[in-house]
């Protein structure tokens, strides 16, 4: 038997999230292949921030330059994959729901790789391009695969998403090693959105993260009780009232240019929104006006963790982010998608 | 004026597995009307179309006619209009995730402060504490809806409609899957609820049952439903005929009922 969830999680447990997450983000700046003690961090992020003058170190410009944008990226990226996971697990009922498991992802980095093969650029803004080409993927890769899975499978049992999600995944990793062999000299380039990394983000990076978290954010978590209703089901959901289309479309719309930017920014980084609501919901319950506020600081926090990881295991040799999160993801994966079936037996 | 009216009301679906696309009609020129205090029992064989009708009436199956609620055409109400004056109860609930039982329940006040940011009426705890507790359900109101058994989940769902305080009430068999004591607990509760004194509005519920027995021996009115069609609609007594269900479900259906008894000596 389960125990109750009602009063699980509080706002003392928030607390600790958010105590937890600084704490990170902290050691984060602090390790690296150079170390820097934890003093003379705090105290250059906190000159940084009083607009003091920085002592003379040779740790200044490391922890401002390059450690710190880095961790910021990391953090918004880990908060808004893990609410797109959310949401998402939310919507379609289904806790093995991401953007990774659906292919949605990978649909948002072959927009990015084409943006580049293409030279589609938005003048005086660098990013945009690709940004807005992964954001169109990402929102096109998702109406496919729902497209499909409500004609194949009305339910949208597990087995038809993850099935799709394979399939489509597979399909635009072709075409993405087509347009990798037609574009060789640009090769470096794409890869890098195949594999998801942070290491070179720049402050721009984190405040174009930062601002459409907070309205995609904003949207989800005001959508909460209509996932809610979701997570019991469509038909109930449309029993209460709920404006099934118009909800549905909100969400997918929302998630997509979440996504889509985070792919944009980092590339691909796989499994971080299936692994951490799931992890989450242990703690707060499947109640999403819950689960999404702590999966914006429990992904966040999870993901600075991956990024450690992949910056100390091999150091001074640096793993790429998402190969990180994805070995720990399939993992994840195996042991929810056993559990899930046992539940059922 | 009728609490609830079907004027001519048709669905089509193409069936893709044929191979060439065909227009189906499921149900075919629907007229009937349900009116305040009526209990109307829906029966008839399977694929005859009954789950069809509910899930017209809750507006998730195109249809052609008109679908009338008091007079005003439900086509033109929000979704949360309509689920403040009608409310459905499935047939059968897979719930993945764990949420409590509170929870569950509380979820049918949705239409009534769709908005995070619109203001809880006033009465909304009283409202879930009443429903909770004409369930019985207060004792396990904070277990997971994942360790219920199937009759305890079915009256946390009509909890939630409790809630969701409609006029009329659409049940799906709500005793499918139930035990007798299950059945007769589901049924009693209705009952009151359409009975309840306190409450100022018409009410009405309409419901399928597979279970002849039950829709005459509690059915106020009868409708009988055979591929779409209205085979008859009135007292009980007289569409559930002997003539009538031996039409409809080809077989003599009275001889099978008293064979049933046999044994009992009642």
């Amino acid at each position: 038997m389960k125990i109750s969830n009602q009063d699980r999680f509080s706002f003392p447990v928030l607390l600790i999230f958010f105590g937890i997450s600084v704490c990170v983000f902290i050691l984060c700046v602090c390790l690296g292949s150079v170390m820097v003690p934890l003093g003379d961090t705090l105290a250059v992020i906190r000159n940084a921030i009083a607009r003091a003058p920085q002592p003379e170190l040779s740790a200044v410009p490391i922890i401002l330059n390059v450690r710190l944008p880095r961790v910021l990226c990391v953090f918004l990226t880990g908060a808004s994959l893990a609410i797109c996971g959310a949401a998402m697990q939310g919507l379609l009922r289904n806790s093995l729901a991401d953007g990774s498991t659906l292919g949605v992802s990978t649909g948002a980095s072959l927009g990015a790789a084409l943006a580049i093969v293409f030279g589609f650029n938005v003048p005086s803004l660098p990013f945009a391009g690709t940004m807005i080409m992964a954001i169109i993927f990402a929102f096109l890769s998702l109406m496919i695969i729902l497209t499909l899975a409500y004609r194949l499978d009305y339910s949208l049992s597990t087995n038809t998403i993850i099935l799709l999600g394979v399939i489509f995944s597979m399909f635009v990793s072709s075409i993405l090693s087509l347009v990798i062999t037609f574009a060789s000299d640009k090769v470096k380039n794409i890869v890098f959105w195949t594999m998801g990394s942070l290491s070179g983000s720049s402050y721009a990076n984190a405040i174009v993260l930062f601002v459409v978290l907070m309205i995609c954010g904003t949207v989800l978590m005001s959508l909460s009780r209509e996932l809610n209703a979701f997570a019991i089901g469509e038909e109930e959901a449309r029993h209460i009232g709920v404006p099934i289309r118009r909800v549905k479309l909100m969400v997918l719309i929302t998630v997509s240019v979440l996504i889509g930017v985070c792919v944009s920014i980092g590339g691909s980084i796989g499994f971080v929104g299936l692994v951490t609501p799931h992890m989450v919901r242990l703690i707060t319950g499947p109640n999403h006006k819950k689960l999404m506020v702590a999966c914006l600081l429990g992904g966040g926090t999870f993901l600075m963790l991956c990024d450690l990881t992949a910056r100390m295991l091999l150091r001074p040799v640096e793993l790429p982010l998402g190969v990180v999160t994805s070995l720990i993801g399939a993992v994840v994966f195996v042991f929810i998608y056993a559990n899930s079936r046992e539940v059922k037996r | 004026m009728s609490l609830l009216e079907l004027s001519h009301v048709t669905v089509q679906v193409t069936d893709r597995s044929l191979r060439r696309a065909q227009r189906k009609t499921i149900l075919e020129d629907l007229s009937f009307s349900v009116e305040s205090g009526d209990l109307l029992m829906l029966a008839g064989p399977n694929g005859a179309g009954k789950s069809t009708i509910v899930n017209t009436i809750a507006g998730a199956v195109p249809y052609s006619g008109r679908i009338l609620f008091e007079g005003q055409d439900v086509a033109g109400f929000s979704s949360v209009e309509r689920a403040r004056r009608i409310g459905i109860l499935s047939q059968s609930h897979f719930v993945n995730y764990s949420f409590t039982v509170g929870e569950v329940v509380s979820m049918g006040r949705y239409a009534y402060s769709p908005s995070v940011f619109s203001a809880k009426a006033p009465d909304e705890q009283e409202q879930i504490e009443k429903a909770l507790e004409m369930t019985g359900l207060t004792p396990i109101r904070d277990r997971s809806v994942l360790s219920l058994s199937g009759g305890e989940l079915q009256r946390v769902f009509l909890a939630q409609l409790f809630v969701q305080d409609p006029q009329v009430l659409i049940l799906d068999e709500p005793s499918n899957h139930l035990d007798i004591s299950y059945q007769q607990q589901i049924f009693e509760l209705i009952f009151r609820w359409l009975r309840a004194e306190d409450s100022r509005k018409p009410k009405a519920v309409m419901m399928i049952v597979h279970d002849l027995s039950l829709a005459r021996a509690f059915g106020g009115k009868g409708l009988l439903l055979d591929q779409g069609k209205i085979c008859g609609f009135g007292k009980p007594e007289d569409v559930f005929s002997e003539t009538a269900l031996n039409q409809v479900y080809g077989t003599d259906v009275a001889a099978y009922m008293r064979k049933l008894m046999e044994g009992w000596n009642l």
